[in-house]
């Protein structure tokens, strides 16, 4: 039945894609070599101006070189009390991230669909989203029985604007077009939330939600440097306190790292809530 | 409960604004469907077309006069009513199907009877091999099919149509026209159906009313005593001619009061002979 004439041109159509994904485009190798460059180049000067302990006005004398961090590195991921640290601090962005998405994207979305809502929250939101959750650290730590819930707070603080006020644009932006249809097909209230409002505004959450993440981390490093017991900002201000200068840099290290992942992990969270949203 | 319903508008008027920006955007409106008609209006641009659907899909409460069903006060909108818009107006979130399957999940029927309607109404449009895209990957043409379906899938009595082939191409339009009256035949509703195009008024309609300019009124209605089934060769016939230049002549008034000129005494044959000198080569 098979024959072999018969089954080439399936072959052939079935390796076609394959070949042209085998294909790397010049403009991507060019991409991948030079950002490999990019970081190299970065290291090397890390390296040079650390071994030669390099004073130019900015003093490279107690940096310490990228093996010094290395080595402390494989230590430290070893080490229990940093990984507590490590663990606390997510912990910590968590709790205020996702207290923010649960408060911020309901409110905004009501604020967005009466304006009765928008006119009596937005005023007195308006006179607290410019100070900085930084600017917080005293009254929170005043306000909140624990330390914990302090720096959860100010966490939870840094996002909560970005992600309220991104949602409550988002639903000024809502097609009237759709909630019309929808009505047309037998929506009430509440069918219009769940099932128009919410993925209609799903795009701008997530850009909220981006920048909320964003801020969560500077507010958390902040507030632990500040006001921490354990956590990856107060291991990083405590290393310089101690003197063990590759932990100040680990300490950095790991912050850039676990805001990248986070930002990852939003823009998973994105692509799988709108499988419809190919720019997502 | 179900089959077709009368539509009926008396003395509308609608005005947008308030204060000194208030303005008459139709006034002394009257029209009817009957049970199972198919009606055309058509008007130029900007003469309240939409403003008479919206009022009737029950967005918009009339200023003055009534809006009915079956004798009815419209209060608001109802599946009864389906509506397929000017813009594509699909949820882009939901596949092809679950756009049709919209209003029957509203209604709180069950899944399967949900498929099974919403997969006998797109095979009829010809779009069920897309059942499962999102919107995004269809064309205009069926994007507008899938907004009929999905407007009749509920069983609506009347199918309010507000220029929904006016984004396409003349070649998908007069595709979608037939399989609008097939879809139509199958479940002979009531229709009013929006357009500034007369040749698809005439191919579409039992009946067509002709509108002013701003402020929008009824200035003519016409009879189409064109045969059903109708097959797109019907527009080289002597009726459809006919008709076809009574209506330019009632829309060109219209359309050059609406464009600020007076209509003259100048009589309509010589108007247009004066237009055609106007572009011809000498
Ligand atoms: N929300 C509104 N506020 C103020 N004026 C409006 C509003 N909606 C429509 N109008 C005006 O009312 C008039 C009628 O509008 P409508 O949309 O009903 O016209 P139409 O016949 O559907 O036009 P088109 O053929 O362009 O779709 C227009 O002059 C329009 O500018
Ligand atoms: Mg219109």
């Amino acid at each position: 039945m098979h024959g072999t004439l018969g089954n080439l041109p399936a072959v052939t159509a079935a390796l076609a894609p394959q070949r042209a994904r085998r294909a790397v485009p010049w403009a991507t190798l060019r991409m991948l070599a030079l950002g490999l460059a990019s970081i190299a180049l970065f290291l090397l000067a890390w390296h040079l101006l650390t071994t030669h302990r390099v004073v130019a006005h900015v003093r490279f004398t107690n940096v310490p070189t990228p093996q010094a961090v290395l080595a402390r590195a494989a230590l430290a991921f070893r080490d229990p009390q940093f990984q507590m640290n490590l663990l606390i601090s997510c912990r910590r962005i968590g709790s205020g991230f996702l207290l923010a998405t649960a408060l911020g994207v309901p409110l905004g979305m009501l604020m967005g669909r009466w304006r009765l809502v928008r006119e009596a929250v937005l005023p007195a939101l308006e006179l607290l989203r410019p100070i900085p959750a930084i600017a917080w650290v005293p009254i929170s730590i005043m306000l909140w029985p624990t330390n914990e819930e302090s720096i959860v707070f100010i966490t939870f603080l840094g996002s909560f604007f970005p992600i309220l006020l991104n949602t409550l644009l988002g639903m000024q932006g809502v097609d009237p077009i759709l909630v019309r249809a929808a009505r047309c097909l037998g929506a009430r209230e509440a069918a219009l939330f769940r099932e128009i409002y919410l993925p209609a505004v799903l795009p701008q959450v997530f850009t909220g939600l981006a920048v909320g993440m964003g801020v969560a981390w500077v507010s958390l490093i902040a507030a632990e440097m500040i006001a921490g017991q354990y956590g990856i900002g107060y291991f990083t201000w405590e290393a310089y306190s101690l003197v063990s200068y590759a932990d100040i840099v680990l300490g950095m290290a790991c912050i850039g790292a676990l805001g990248l992942l986070s930002s990852a992990l939003v823009r998973l969270a994105a692509r799988l809530a709108m499988p419809w949203n190919r720019a997502a | 409960m179900n089959g077709a319903a009368h539509v009926a508008v008396r003395d509308f008027a609608l005005d947008y604004g308030t204060g000194s920006q208030r303005m008459a955007a139709v006034q002394d409106l009257s029209l009817e469907v009957k049970p199972g008609e198919f009606v055309s209006l058509i008007g130029p641009s900007g003469c309240g077309k939409s403003t008479v659907l919206n009022a009737l899909a029950g967005f918009m409460q009339p200023t003055r006069g009534l809006v009915q069903v079956d004798g009815a006060e419209i209060r608001g909108p109802s599946p009864d009513r389906g509506m397929v818009f000017q813009q594509y107006s699909l949820f882009p979130w939901m596949t092809v199907r679950q756009n049709v399957e919209f209003g029957l999940k509203m209604k709180g029927i069950g899944a399967t009877e949900r498929q099974r309607t919403a997969r006998t109404l797109l095979s009829l449009a010809g779009v069920l091999a897309f059942e499962n895209r999102y919107p995004d990957a269809l064309s205009g043409g069926m994007k507008q099919r899938v907004g009929i379906v999905r407007a009749l899938a509920t069983g609506p009595r009347v199918l309010l149509m507000d220029e929904p082939f006016g984004a396409l191409d003349s070649q998908t339009r007069a595709i979608m026209q037939s399989i609008l009256l097939e879809l139509w035949e199958a479940s002979r509703i009531s229709v009013l159906f929006v357009t500034h195009d007369i040749d698809e008024a005439i191919f579409l309609s039992d009946r067509i009313y002709v509108m002013t300019a701003r402020p929008g009124r009824i200035k003519a209605e016409l009879a189409v005593p064109l045969e059903r089934p109708r097959t797109p060769d019907l527009a080289g016939s002597a009726g459809f001619l006919q008709l076809r230049s009574q209506l330019r002549e009632l829309i060109r008034e219209e359309s050059l009061k609406a464009m600020g000129h007076e209509v003259g005494a100048v009589p309509a044959d010589q108007r247009f002979g004066q237009d055609l000198a106007a572009v011809a080569p000498p």
